[in-house]
């Protein structure tokens, strides 16, 4: 992997996190009504004095341009403007939230791709077996159930009839003096409803891409001499299969990211996760624009971090193309 | 039945009735086409049957389901008549659906042929447009966009369409790259056909199984994205849908579990219905595929 590549992939990650101030400030413009009082939010009750302030810090009497450039230069320094509702800066806001949603979606992420590949694999060794059958059902009905009411129904289910996980937050208040590997333990205890309830969907679908495309490798003719040479069937699957296999997955892996992030708003909503879905959620029933602007901008960084770390990771489990640019 | 043979050979030579034929071999297809036909009539005819307002109260709240004759799947934590609301409901459910795919899929479709026929520059900037798109977390934008121009039934639509159309253009460009290099479209531009022609007239029906498998998985996604949407509270608050039934009784689940879970079934039963349906599309459009 050459320097230039990553710089190039960095720089072009700028450019889409630019489109996306653009945006974002485009939205608000765009939005009926004077700015000023859409930054402010209808439940701020804001005064003529806010108004005037907004007025003067985001330039708002000054030329649309003018106003792009007072935007997009204060966001470059970290300001992301003042959310009028929590009464704080978003960016403070936001970096309270990020570290439980980051937690949340890896996590799923990676029980998703974890328990698929597997299932996927078993499936891939007998085509019309009955794990086949299993992993094509369960990958229908894994795109077809809403995620936010699988969670809904984990709550009914682990509340009342089995409580062994806890169904809301993420930290026991009990045990709010309690040491850091108690903490630890209790923050990943509340995190299994909520990373298992995102994983089921993702799950699904890299069970059926594991096993198309475990189908794909096995037929070849590498596999073949594997086997001739007297490979143990597990070392052909794991050793020689998948990690051909493992290139459609990791590439859908990076697509999924965004889509995780949507799952995620849903799921922290359901489970009352302090993480940046739940904050968008109470910033857009208080129409308080700055902090929906400020989640949507982080969330989109997200993404594009998550799609420079594929192309990274693809360069590292492919070698024929890591001679190209 | 002497003649069979002949209408058998007959009917293979027309491809959209050989999918068709494909298709009602195929059992989980047929049956999701069943279901998905069964739902769509139940929900226009039980709008067209229940008079009343899904939003009325009509009896105490949290009535079991089978306890009351009236209401046998029980009422919310209002009192509302549960089977008025999964009846009235699925009609704005179903519609945004289809409203939001026939979006997607006309943005997606218009954009995908554009940067497959003509490639270069306008390829380039049509592609680096999608990827931004891809960028942003559709259902947060798609928050944004309903939340600044105000929820209805319209904009959530709108706003389902514009955030989801990058993977039906990155579909139709990979079809477009592939079909404008074969004969037949050489054929057609050397008798004169315009570039408009082309793109509409040839290549477009050629690409036309895989971009219909892909709109069926589309209104899947969209009901699913509508359901997230009302669910979270940003759907238009005064028509009933699936997803705001469970949204207005999430607070009371432990309390109750029937007026969250039914209109949940019923989001499921629509989607896997529709998916089924798509599937079965895909397997009929490439018979090849089916070992998988």
């Amino acid at each position: 992997m050459t320097f230039s590549f990553l710089l190039r992939r960095i720089g072009y990650g700028l450019l889409l996190m630019l489109g996306v101030v653009i945006l974002n400030f485009l939205l608000i413009r765009l939005a009926p009504g004077d700015p000023a009082i859409v930054i402010a939010g209808e439940m701020g009750g804001a005064t003529e004095e806010m108004l005037a302030q907004i007025r003067e810090d985001y330039g708002l009497n000054q030329p649309l341009l003018t106003q792009l450039w007072i935007y997009v230069s204060s966001i470059a320094q970290g300001d992301l403007g003042e959310s009028f509702f929590f009464n704080q800066p978003v960016a403070k806001l936001i970096s309270m939230r990020i570290g439980p949603t980051i937690l949340l979606v890896i996590s799923a992420q990676a029980l998703s791709i974890l328990i698929g590949v597997c299932l996927g694999v078993l499936a891939a060794r007998k085509p019309n077996g009955i794990m086949s059958g299993f992993v094509s059902v369960f990958a229908t009905i894994g795109y077809a159930v809403p995620v936010f009411w699988t969670g809904i129904m984990l709550i009914i289910v682990f509340a009342s009839a089995l409580p062994i996980f806890p169904v809301e937050g993420m930290q026991s208040v009990r045990l709010r003096d309690a040491g850091p590997v108690v903490k630890t333990l209790d923050v990943l205890h509340h995190l299994v409803l909520p990373a298992f309830t995102l994983a089921i969907i993702y799950l699904a679908q890299y069970a059926r891409l594991s096993r198309a495309s475990m189908l794909d490798v096995l037929g070849s003719d590498y596999i073949r001499t594997a086997r001739a040479k007297g490979a143990s069937e597990r070392s052909v699957l794991f050793r020689h299969a998948l990690r051909n296999a493992a290139l459609p997955i990791l590439t859908v892996a990076g697509l999924q990211f965004g889509n995780l992030i949507s799952g995620a708003l849903l799921v922290e909503t359901v489970f009352n996760w302090p993480g940046m879905g739940r904050l968008a959620f109470d910033s857009i029933l208080r129409r308080d624009y700055p902090t929906i602007m400020g989640v949507l901008f982080f969330a989109s960084a997200m993404v594009v971090i998550a799609n420079i770390l594929t192309d990274i990771s693809y360069r590292w489990a492919d070698p024929r193309l890591r001679g190209r640019t | 039945m002497t003649n069979q043979p002949m209408t058998e050979t007959y009917i293979a030579q027309s491809p959209s009735r050989e999918a068709w034929r494909m298709f009602r071999r195929n059992l989980p297809a047929v049956f999701g086409l069943g279901l998905l036909i069964a739902i769509i009539v139940i929900t226009l005819y039980g709008a067209f049957l229940y008079q009343g307002d899904p939003f009325d109260i009509v009896w105490a709240p949290h009535e079991p389901p089978g306890v009351t004759p009236e209401f046998p799947l029980g009422t919310d934590y209002l009192g509302r008549d549960i089977v008025a609301g999964l009846l009235m409901g699925g009609g704005p459910t179903l519609a945004v659906g289809a409203v939001a795919a026939l979006i997607t899929m006309v943005i997606g479709i218009s954009l995908g042929a554009l940067s497959g026929y003509y490639g270069g520059w306008v390829d380039n900037l049509l592609m680096r447009i999608t990827e931004f798109f891809q960028v942003l977390p559709a259902l947060l934008f798609a928050m944004v966009l309903v939340t600044l121009f105000s929820p209805s039934l319209w904009t959530i639509a709108i706003a389902i369409g514009v955030v989801s159309w990058p993977q039906t253009a990155r579909l139709t460009r990979a079809e477009f790259l592939k079909i404008k290099e074969l004969e037949y479209v050489t054929a057609a531009r050397a008798i004169g056909a315009r570039n408009r022609r082309i793109i509409w007239k040839v290549i477009l029906p050629n690409a036309a199984p895989p971009l219909i498998v892909s709109a069926t998985l589309t209104i899947g996604v969209a009901i699913l994205f509508e359901a997230g949407l009302s669910f979270l509270g940003l759907g238009d608050p005064n028509v009933m849908s699936w997803g705001l039934m469970i949204g207005a009784n999430r607070d009371y689940i432990l309390d109750a579990w029937w007026p969250v879970t039914f209109p949940g079934l019923a989001i499921f039963l629509t989607v896997f219905a529709v998916s089924l349906v798509g599937d079965g599309l895909n397997d009929a459009f490439n018979p090849k595929l089916r070992e998988r």
